[in-house]
């Protein structure tokens, strides 16, 4: 195998996109599976557990450098082919047919990638500096000391602004999924008449479910929402 | 429907060569039965231009039945027009009411230069067929063909893909003029018969490299193209095309 040619190719690239973005799919399912602690009775102490073992696990340490790089990847080589891309026509319609044949979005990856870029470098400002680097006051369970995290998010969110910002962030990311879960999947090659019916609701589930988890969150703390964790028993 | 007639305004790309820069022509026709077809129709303008004395509008055309895939225009946006699964030569006159104003240019890429007026180059695809879109064939007399068993949605599929007529509408469409509605169209329609299996590893990537070096874009997966392509060729064909391009490379080309 010459996988620099392969790599170098245009459809190495995509493939490269592709695989990115379905690690990244895989991090925000655990993202959110975490965060979900916010939104039920006994969150701060649930939650802080939970992030204290994020942030020592050294498997998920390792991971975590993983991510970056899987990041950094994605939005670097998200770049250059949307410029390699822009520069194939020269001459440019007079006419175009826009969203009759196109869904926007799927026009749109670049700019709602670089929304969710700069959500994302907010995102980092607020909880993951903060985690890595210090600056969280400390909280005591069962006599050992803990980050917490979950008043910096109640004081952050506290904010209506940084509300709003996180509740579009997640837009931004629906619209990005929208797109992004069928597109990986066809460039892996694993669309086909079979699973095309199969893949396209999944990506869809997938896409409104997750960004409308994450968006719930500062809006739960904002409130003061607590679903409670008997009523949930109940529930299921 | 009822057969009429109607008076328009079109607004058509006029340049000279590759290279001087064009600009857009206003022409009013009258007259125009919504009998013909859209060739028709800049047949009965370029008479006229003779006639004056000016310069006809130069554009490509050969079978005007829709197979050939020479007829490269974009109307109002839509290469071939607005009709679904249509060519310019099949387009016919009553998609448009009197009064319209349509503009008409060419197929826009770098990988497809403007020879003049709506006519482009479209040798780059010739290229990417030449790099390896063929079989090899035993000398000796000729074989049966249908001696050859094929699964039957098999031969379903090739068929399908090897409806493609190399028009170039796909990356006329695209907004990153990615040629891989056709490419995968030429591997789907080889890939899937036996016929084609010999050079099946070597055929995607060297058509792929081709494809590369003539400079069209990358996929972004927007499927602008199916939904443009005359003979509604399914992107489908684009995830197998994928699939074969990362099998070869996988197993050691
Ligand atoms: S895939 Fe369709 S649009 Fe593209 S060249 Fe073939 S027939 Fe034309
Ligand atoms: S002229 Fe042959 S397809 Fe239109």
């Amino acid at each position: 195998m010459n996988s620099s040619k392969l790599f170098n190719s245009s459809i190495g690239k995509k493939i490269v996109m592709a695989l990115t973005g379905i690690f990244l799919v895989v991090f925000l399912v655990v993202h959110c599976y975490v965060n979900a602690n916010v939104f039920f009775s006994d969150a701060e102490e649930n939650f802080n557990r939970a992030a204290h073992f994020m942030g020592t696990n050294l498997l998920i340490r390792v991971t975590e450098i993983g991510l970056f790089a899987g990041f950094i990847l994605h939005i670097v080589q998200g770049y250059k082919l949307e410029l390699q891309n822009r520069s194939t026509r020269k001459s440019k319609y007079a006419v175009t047919a826009g969203n009759k044949t196109s869904k926007w979005y799927s026009r749109s990856m670049a700019l709602l990638g670089t929304l969710i870029l700069l959500f994302l470098i907010i995102h980092l400002a607020h909880f993951w500096v903060p985690s890595r680097f210090g600056g969280l006051t400390e909280i005591e369970y069962d006599g050992k000391s803990y980050h917490n995290l979950y008043l910096e998010m109640k004081n952050i969110f506290a904010e209506p602004w940084v509300v709003i910002v996180y509740v579009l962030g997640c837009f931004s990311l629906g619209w990005h999924l929208l797109h992004g879960v069928q597109s990986a999947a066809q460039t892996m090659g694993w669309t086909s008449s079979n699973y095309l019916p199969l893949i396209k609701n999944i990506g869809f589930a997938f896409s409104f479910i997750i960004p409308l988890i994450f968006a719930l969150m500062p809006i739960f703390m904002h409130f003061d929402w607590v679903l409670n964790t008997g009523a949930l028993t109940l529930l299921f | 429907m009822q057969h009429y007639s109607m008076n328009l305004t079109l607004k058509v790309w006029r340049q000279k060569n590759k290279n001087t820069a064009g600009s857009f022509e206003t022409y009013p026709v009258q007259g125009i039965s919504s009998e013909m077809s859209f060739l028709e129709m800049i047949d009965v303008l370029n008479e006229r231009l003779i006639k004056e004395g000016g310069d006809p509008i130069a554009f490509d055309h050969d079978c005007r039945e829709g197979i050939c895939g020479m007829c490269s225009m974009v109307i109002d946006g839509r290469p071939h027009g607005p009709w679904k699964g249509t060519t310019t030569c099949q387009l016919h006159m009553r998609a448009f009411k009197d009064g319209d104003v349509i503009t008409i240019e060419p197929f826009r890429a770098n990988s497809f230069p403007v020879v003049k007026d709506l006519m482009v180059d479209r040798s780059a695809f010739d290229r990417v067929i030449q790099a390896g879109g063929y079989v090899s064939v035993n000398t000796g007399n000729a074989v049966d063909g249908n001696a050859i068993p094929i699964q039957k949605d098999k031969a379903d599929h090739s068929f399908a893909a090897a409806a493609c007529i190399g028009c170039g509408a796909c990356v006329a469409a695209c907004k990153n003029a990615s040629a891989m509605l056709f490419v995968s169209a030429k591997i789907s329609h080889l890939a899937l018969l036996p016929q084609g299996g010999p050079e099946r590893k070597q055929r995607v990537v060297s058509m792929i490299t081709q494809m590369d070096k003539e400079g069209f874009g990358s996929c972004t997966n927007t499927y602008a193209c199916e939904a443009e392509c005359p003979k509604e060729i399914s992107v489908l064909n684009i995830a197998r095309l994928n699939r074969e391009y990362l099998g070869a490379n996988l197993s050691g080309n």
